[in-house]
Formats: C-alpha cells, structure tokens, sequence
C-alpha cells in the first residue's frame, strides 16, 4: 500500500514549522487567511516582493504565519510601520493584516491619516467585535447591548461604521465579507491586490469563544449561518448605511473603488512642479 | 573623522560618505542645522517626524534639503507614529531617523522598545527642553538621561551620546548612526535648546575623510541565513524586505529565527544579548575628554551645554589655588565607568555639574563607591548654571 502525502496549496506561503497556530477552534481568521493565500497565489505578484504588516492581538498574529518578509509590530502601529516601510521602498507590495481593536482604537488615528494621505497600503481588518486576545473586552466595533468583559451589563458606547470612517477619510477602495463569504472575500482580496492607494478591507469574523458564547451567538456552525442568513449583497451601498447592530443584517459587498492620487504620486507631482530637474526620487540604499 | 569602535573584528569593512549631500567646508550654523547636515553625510535618506519646539528647525530643513538628495521626509500624525515609520524605513533598507524633545520623546518610548528588541538600526535627536509635561518647549533641559536610557519597558541597553557644540552635533550625529549600524541598537543625540539653537563654526569635512560604518548585511543564501544569529561581538547579521529572505520580525521574545518564544530560557538569551552587545562592547562605545585630570584634587563631571559652564568654572576655581579636572562625557550610556572607578582611586572628589536636580550624580556615585565624595551642582533647568553655582560646589567639595 503506498501512502500520498498531500500538500494543502497554500502551505508554500505559510510558515509550515510554526503550526499548528494560536487561534481557537472555531475561529474565523485562519479562513480569512486562507483566502489571503489563495488571491495571493493566484496574483501575479512577486511574493519576494510582499510585505505583511500586523500590530498586536489575534489578528496580529497573521504575520507570523506568513512566509514572506512579515513584521509583527507594536500594538495599534501596524500602519505606520507600514507607511516607512513603503516609503523606504516603494517597490515593495506592503499589505496590513490585523484586528479591529489595534486597527481601529488604539491605531485609529494611524488609520484615519493613512486613509487621508492615500498611502498605497492594502489595509484588512479582521473584526471580531471584541479584544479576544485578552480575554473578550468591548472595543470601538462592538455592537450597542453586546456583552463583554468590561461591559458586563451590555455596551452602551455607539460603535465605529468602519466602510463609512475609511471612506469618509479617502479610501479608496472598500469592501466587507464574512468568513462565511470565502470564494468573494478571495476574490476580494485579489482585486484589491491589483488597486493602488488606500484600500481598506473588513472581514467579519466569527469568535464563538470569548463572544459569541457570551452574547448567545452559539457555536462556530450558529455564528456563520448567522453570515449566511443575515448577509444582504449590496455592491455599492452608500457606507452610511452599513453600520452593524447586535443581531441585525450585515450588509456585504464592494462599496468604493474609485481612484485618486497616492501619497508618492502626489508627492512626486507636486516635487517635480516645483523643483523640476533638480527633484531626486526615493533611492534605495544599497 | 573616524568610527570609534574601528577595531572589532567583526562586521563590514568601512566605507566612507557618499558625496551627494555632504557640504563640505566651513559654516556659520545651528546645532540643529549640524544635526541635520550630520545625519545627510551619514547616509540618513528617511526622517519621520512632527513639529514639536525646540526640534522643529531640523525637520524643516530635512523637508527642504531631501527632495533634492532623494531623501524622503514625512510629517506623520503623532510622535508614537514617526518613531516607528523610521523603522519601517531601515527595514526597507534606508538609513532613519527621528528627532523630537521632551513631550514627544516621552511618546516614542514605545518604539525605543521596539527598536532594542527587533534590533533596528535607527537614530533618535532630542533637543532637550525643561519638563517634566510641557515644561520650557524653548528653554533648555537635560533631564531627559534616565528615559534615554530607561524610558521604555523591559530591561535593554542604548547608546546615547552629548554633544557640547554645534560640530559636535554634526560630528555625533554621523557617529550615532555608525554606533547603530556596528550594534544596532537605537542611538539617541541627546542634545539641548541651547546647543540647537547656538550657532558657531561648524567645519564639515570632505565625503572622503567622514568614515562610515555600513549597515552589516549578510551575505550568506536565505535557506542559511538566521536573523537573529550573533556574530562574536554578539551583533547578528542584517536583511532588508524584498529580497527574497522572507523574514519575521516581531516584537515578542524569538529565537534565532525571528519566530516567538514565550518561555524563560528564551527570554534570557535574548535579552541577555540585548544588554551584553552594549556592556561588552562598552570599552570600544564610550567617549569622553579630560582635562588637567593628572593633578586634580576634585573632578567636575559634565556633559553637553554644562559641560561649557563647567570648563569656564574649571579656570576659576584653578585661579583660586584649587587642584580642579574636568571629565567630559561625550557618550552619556553607557556610562564611563572603568574611568570613574580609576579617578575614583586617586581624587578626593567628584562634583557633577548636570541641570537636572540629579540623575547622572547616581552613576558617579556608584562608580565611586564611597572612595571618593560626590556632589551635585543640580539645575532645574531654564538656563544654564551661573559658573558661581558650580565653584560654590567645588570650593565645599575642597573643604
């Protein structure tokens, strides 16, 4: 009898010698980041040429799986790290990965200035509604009456519309699925690859473990029926309207892909205006 | 000019400046003008920064002269972002900075951290203001040494430096840059409103004769290469991203791959290393200039804008018949102990002249270890010392 030994397709992109990873059973991050993988692989970027950025939480930890260059910075600074990192060398890809707490409380003045300036950063924010990492806290996307550790009679504190902050702060780009939504949230990921400027990417993404089983959304298999049931397609909704309450209907979708100059092409127009021949574009040290 | 530290054994052969952006010859300037034209003839081509008094005159000249040199400079949202955009930068391969005081230098704490821990080569100017808060944004301070060295979480070790002038900020500056590149480690110019504000001559030399010390990349394959593996002197190779290693750098405790290790065996060689790349390598780090010290009775210890008040006191004092020396810190961490425990030995005392109410007294102290008295001529800051507030210390140190 001969045994086959199957490769899973993405392994090539993944740091095979550190699973299995961290995140729960049930979790929803690991499939966002199979998605990931597969628009990866199937775009025809230089993966040497890609660089994972992530801050700090369970999200935060998608860097560290990634094999490519990837860095797992500080928490909430994943995209200014970022910014340096494609500014030092704007032929590098530099995508940020990470949780709706870093991205958005503690790094949400990061991401609003990021989104002003168009910075050529592909932005994913994987949101779980709470701070899972240490131990299911509210945060800034938690829905009004969601229970969570430090709001143990039920949120009161009106959460963030993320599509309607990234936009109204100049994304350029912006779409939300589910974890239940693989084959579009894949192909999501693989337009958004090819789009320049700020692009902004939020994923909705089951924790059965710390809120789910505390606000009564039941298991894993509950939680993403709930996507599938709930989830309403509505390619180009004004983002106003895509706020998330406790229970309600998700609206999913494509909501912006427009275009305006980025941060080095506007950079680069204004310098020449001004300075002509005499402007010397980014050199990257040997 | 050359790199201290040019004896050890491991790391890239030294090159010297690249001309484009070097401004060669003499100048009427600021401290803080030096403080940039130092960091463009180390090589510096990415500034992150944000206007805070009294820095600002550095980053605006960084605007004006880096579009011309391609250079990129960017005014980010906060402090916490610009020291961390730097890093962003050296991984994709440039030479950074930031620069900053009081408030804005308590900000980027967090990423002083980050920057010992990740081992990123970066440097940090603080034009010290008085604080503690807002305190004097255009009055100077230095009591900023114990953050410098301590200011993030976590045991680590830095290397800081104190320039006295305007040439010292251009000459400090290009060598903050070479220390970080040999150890990489955050090296922060740990300099004042007034010297950044003074100006004097200022010779800058030719690109030829300013030696640099180049970032210590590999040279080894990826499927060999261990980013955090040392070299003898307990320093590891270099990677930029793009090139086809694929690195993980993180912020968690890792191993000799970059990969996360949350145990104590791990943490302990890890920051081990962290500590000892700079304690035993301190010999070829520290810097300082003595004056009269082989028949001094009492040793005025110094450093930056005091030090020039302490030299002046010096004569004074030596005017009154008193036997009086001065050691000037030029590198402030790590501290010069082997040179304090040696004048400790033959000197009756120590007065160290520092405005602040006392921070780098404690070393001295310590290094004394009772042999010698230690006094303070504290200062809180404003102004320099009056040279009568540092004599009144010296004539009850000879008493």
């Amino acid at each position: 009898m001969s045994v086959t030994t199957m490769t899973h397709p993405v392994e090539s992109v993944l740091r095979m010698d550190r699973m299995p990873h961290i995140w729960c059973p049930g979790c929803g991050i690991g499939t966002s980041v199979n998605c990931f993988t597969r628009a990866l692989l199937e775009s025809k970027l230089d993966l040497n040429k890609v660089a994972i950025v992530s801050g700090i939480g369970c999200t935060g930890r998608v860097a560290g799986y990634l094999k490519m260059d990837s860095f797992h910075t500080t928490h909430g600074r994943a995209i200014p790290f970022a910014t340096g990192l494609k500014l030092g060398n704007p032929g590098l890809k530099v995508i940020v990965y990470s949780g709706d707490g870093d991205l958005i409380a503690i790094g949400g003045n990061h991401f609003i200035h990021a989104a002003r300036r168009n910075m050529d950063l592909m932005v994913v924010c994987i949101n779980n509604f709470n701070y899972a990492m240490t131990g299911g806290q509210v945060g800034p996307t938690t829905p009004m009456t969601a229970i969570g550790t430090t709001a143990p009679y039920g949120n009161f504190e009106p959460p963030f519309n993320l599509p309607y902050l990234a936009e109204s702060c100049g994304a350029v780009y912006i779409a939300r699925w589910t974890t239940f939504h693989v084959r579009q949230l894949a192909r999501c990921y693989a337009e958004a690859l090819t789009r320049k400027g700020f692009v902004f990417i939020e994923v909705l993404s089951p924790c059965p473990e710390l809120y789910g089983r505390r606000n009564g959304l039941g298991s894993v298999v509950d939680m993403t029926k709930y996507y599938k049931e709930k989830s309403v397609l509505r390619n180009g909704a004004p983002t106003k309207g895509v706020g998330i309450g406790l229970g309600g209907e998700v609206v999913v979708g494509k909501f912006v892909d427009q275009s305006r100059p980025t941060y080095l092409e506007a950079r680069d127009q204004q310098m020449k205006a001004k300075l002509g021949e005499r402007y010397v574009p980014v050199e990257v040290a040997p | 000019m050359s790199t201290r530290g040019a004896t050890t054994k491991n790391g890239p052969a030294r090159v010297t400046a690249n001309p484009r952006g070097v401004l060669t010859g003499p100048h009427f300037m600021s401290g803080n003008e030096a403080c940039c034209e130092g960091a463009l003839a180390a090589g510096c081509r990415f500034v992150a920064g944000y206007p805070i008094t009294p820095s600002t005159d550095i980053v605006e000249q960084m605007a004006e002269r880096f579009p011309l040199l391609g250079g990129t400079f960017i005014q980010m949202e906060d402090e916490i972002a610009s020291s961390i955009a730097l890093q962003g930068a050296v991984w994709a391969g440039q030479k950074a900075m930031t620069v900053t005081s009081g408030p804005g230098f308590s900000l980027m704490m967090e990423h002083v951290g980050l920057a010992a821990i990740t081992e990123t080569p970066c440097v940090f100017i603080n034009v010290q203001r008085g604080g503690p808060s807002t305190g004097l944004p255009t009055l100077p301070g230095q009591a900023d040494l114990m953050q410098a060295r301590w200011g993030s979480h976590g045991d680590y070790e830095v290397i800081a430096l104190s320039p006295n002038s305007p040439q010292e900020c251009f000459e400090m500056t290009v060598e903050a840059f070479n220390l970080s590149e040999q150890y990489r480690t955050p090296v922060f110019v740990m300099s004042d409103e007034c010297v950044g504000h003074m100006t004097e001559k200022v010779v800058i030399p030719p690109a030829a004769e300013i030696e640099i010390y180049p970032r210590r990349y590999t040279t080894l394959p990826p499927d060999q290469y261990l980013p955090f593996r040392p070299e003898a002197d307990l320093v590891p190779q270099i990677v930029k991203a793009g090139e086809g290693y694929r690195i993980h750098v993180t912020g968690l405790t890792h191993d000799e791959r970059g990969y996360p290790v949350i145990n104590a065996e791990c943490q302990d060689q890890l920051v081990r290393r962290l500590v000892e790349k700079i304690r035993l390598n301190a010999d070829d780090i520290v810097s300082f200039e003595e004056q009269d010290l082989e028949d001094s009775d009492i040793v005025v210890v110094s450093f930056g804008i005091t030090s020039r008040v302490a030299f002046r006191v010096m004569e004074m004092a030596r005017a009154e018949g008193l036997r009086v020396g001065m050691l000037r810190l030029r590198t402030i961490w790590p501290f010069p102990e082997k040179k304090i425990r040696e004048l400790a030995g033959r000197v009756r005392a120590f007065v160290v002249a520092e405005m602040n109410l006392g921070q780098m007294v404690y070393e001295v102290e310590r290094c004394s270890g009772g042999r010698a008295k230690t006094l303070l001529s504290p200062h809180a800051g404003g102004t320099v010392h009056s040279p009568q507030q540092i004599l009144d210390v010296i004539r009850e140190a000879a008493r």
